[in-house]
């Protein structure tokens, strides 16, 4: 229990009856980026809710840096900062001011309002009022309002929301530096797997209230088993030479054939061979299940 | 103690720019204005009508309290009730402030005590600009008597005896506007009780003093002043007032648990 910073154990979740966590036990490592993933309500707001003590859950099920949520509740948030759903935001008052009642509330200098508004970058428009910011204003303004009280952990629901490309690359290189300088703790939800990969040390799956999977980033990676696509005139000629060779073939459509990705070098020995018979090779590239298929699979696997 | 000041404090911060922060200043400039505005262009005629110094400050005083105390003070507890509230509703942050490393009950004390906090603001601004608008008039119309009766007493009396009695429907109209978000529902509910308040205080039914919208108006009706009676001689704390205070200590308990069980969906 130590080295985690949050970990569920059999934690189930109704509401109005209807289960929606079942037995999730989230092992959380201090100091990793932990990517919580799932399609849009599989639980993982929910989640970060009864992390966060908002929606209560039954005790001795949820501790976060060891202690037990409900009874610790106050000494655990002191250490948490969060971005749940869309941000918290009161649009009559400014950029700042959002961030100077953050301060109030936290017992913390006013003087940190400005550091977090140039962190995000939002400092040159910290006196407009917040009902007139973009959504990808008001994502920088939640994140620096998880950021503000210098927390050892964040729970960060979607950040990237919203986000342009460059916001999201910031936002990403944001949490890298948060926990490899900082030493932080992030758990960060999010739908997309490809925006989860690029972060993440550590990755959780949920669906439907249940988890799926939960491991080190490699862990997934081998789970995901990448397939190779090739784009080739004469498809049923060149299934059948591939097929004579001892290769797998697992899908063919009227232009491109699928196989199991093996390495690059067999993906160049593949083109080659098929170059060397005659075949036109329009493309040939390496895909990455994408996050329904990855389901399937550990679905399957379970 | 500390968790209590500092969300008075948020609570200050975040409505200083709204409406409902500055209504509590401007509802008493506004209405003692307007008073005093007719006092003074109608000096010649009240001046006319030799009414004695204390009978001058009752007509005055009597005329911002009636409209406060019948209409006006039930309404603008119903929406200082909602405000309060309502900032958290329309910004969708009532989970950023529970996910706050602060007692739940401060939180909640925090807002009840900032809305009876702004509800003291407008009547202490109403006892206070009375009396000033009123010494006022007599600088600028020396012919008025205001300089030779010292009203104090009977404006903090009604003052207070207002305040206590709506302590009541302010508690009750507080759950009412934690537990919806939309302004009609409480509203709605708020002005079918004062209606009945109201119907009720005046036919002069024993049992009035139950329903907690009809004590502003009671606890005013007793104020009034009649002709050769002391004025100074009515009690604060009468029936309806106990009453108010009593349903207001039960309701703000209840209030505390709705919130300590109210999940963040």
């Amino acid at each position: 229990m130590g080295n985690y910073a949050i970990e569920t154990v059999g934690l189930n979740f109704n509401f109005d009856n209807q289960a929606i966590i079942k037995d999730l036990s989230l092992q959380v490592p201090k100091g990793s980026i932990y990517g919580f993933l799932g399609p849009n309500g599989a639980g993982k707001t929910t989640t970060i809710k009864i992390l966060l003590n908002l929606l209560k859950s039954p005790s001795d099920q949820v501790f976060i840096f060891g202690k037990e949520i409900n009874s610790n509740r106050i000494s655990v948030l002191k250490r948490i900062g969060a971005l749940v759903e869309q941000p918290a935001i009161y649009g009559h008052l400014t950029g700042k001011e959002n961030l100077v009642n953050r301060c109030i509330l936290l017992g913390i200098k006013k003087a940190k309002a400005d550091e977090m508004l140039s962190l995000v970058g939002l400092a040159e428009v910290s006196n407009k009022k917040a009902n007139k910011y973009s959504l990808g204003m008001k994502q920088r303004l939640g994140i620096a309002q998880a950021l503000i009280s210098d927390p050892e952990l964040l729970l960060l629901d979607e950040p990237t929301n919203g986000l342009d490309p460059n916001g999201i690359i910031e936002v990403r290189n944001l949490m890298i530096d948060l926990a490899t300088k900082h030493q932080k703790t992030i758990l960060v939800s999010s739908h997309l797997l490809a925006e989860i990969e690029r972060t993440a040390t550590h990755v959780g799956i949920i669906n439907q209230g249940q988890l799926l999977f939960q491991g080190t980033i490699n862990e997934l990676h081998l789970l995901s088993k990448p397939s190779l696509e090739i784009e080739v005139n004469n498809i049923e000629d060149a299934c059948t030479l591939l097929i004579k060779q001892g290769y797998e073939v697992t899908a063919k459509t009227e232009r491109i054939i699928t196989l199991p990705f093996i390495s690059s070098q067999n993906s160049g020995e593949l083109n080659t061979l098929l170059i060397q018979n005659g075949f036109i090779v329009s493309s040939l590239y390496q895909q990455r299940k994408d996050l329904e298929n990855l389901f399937l699979d550990i679905t399957k696997a379970n | 103690m500390h968790a209590l000041y500092i969300s008075l404090r948020s609570e200050f911060y975040k409505s200083r720019k709204t409406l409902a922060f500055w209504a509590a200043i401007l509802l008493p400039l506004i209405i003692c204005g307007l008073i005093s505005s007719g006092f003074y262009y109608d000096a010649k005629k009240i001046i006319a009508g030799h009414y004695p110094p204390i009978l001058l400050w009752a007509r005055y005083s009597g005329a911002s309290l009636n409209v406060m105390g019948f209409l006006i003070m039930p309404f603008y507890v119903i929406f200082m009730a909602f405000s309060v509230n309502n900032i958290e509703h329309k910004n969708d942050t009532w989970k950023m402030l529970f996910a706050q490393p602060l007692q739940k009950f401060s939180i909640y004390a925090a807002k009840y005590l900032y809305a009876i906090l702004l509800i003291f603001i407008c009547l202490f601004l109403f006892a206070t600009l009375t009396f000033a608008f009123g010494h006022l008039l007599q600088l600028m119309v020396p012919k008025f008597n205001f300089d030779q009766y010292n009203p104090l007493k009977i404006l903090i009396n009604s003052y207070t005896k207002l305040f206590l009695a709506s302590l009541g429907i302010l508690s009750l109209q507080f759950i009412f506007s934690l537990l919806w978000s939309d302004f009609l529902k409480p509203m709605g509910i708020g002005f079918v009780g004062t209606i009945m308040g109201i119907i009720t205080a005046n036919i002069g039914w024993k049992y009035a003093y139950l329903n907690p919208y009809s004590l502003p108006t009671l606890a005013l009706r007793i104020t009034k002043v009649k002709q050769g009676d002391d004025p100074l001689a009515f009690p604060v704390f009468t029936q309806e007032i106990w009453t108010s205070l009593i349903y207001a200590s039960v309701l703000f308990i209840i209030g505390y648990f709705i919130v300590t069980k109210k999940s963040i969906k």
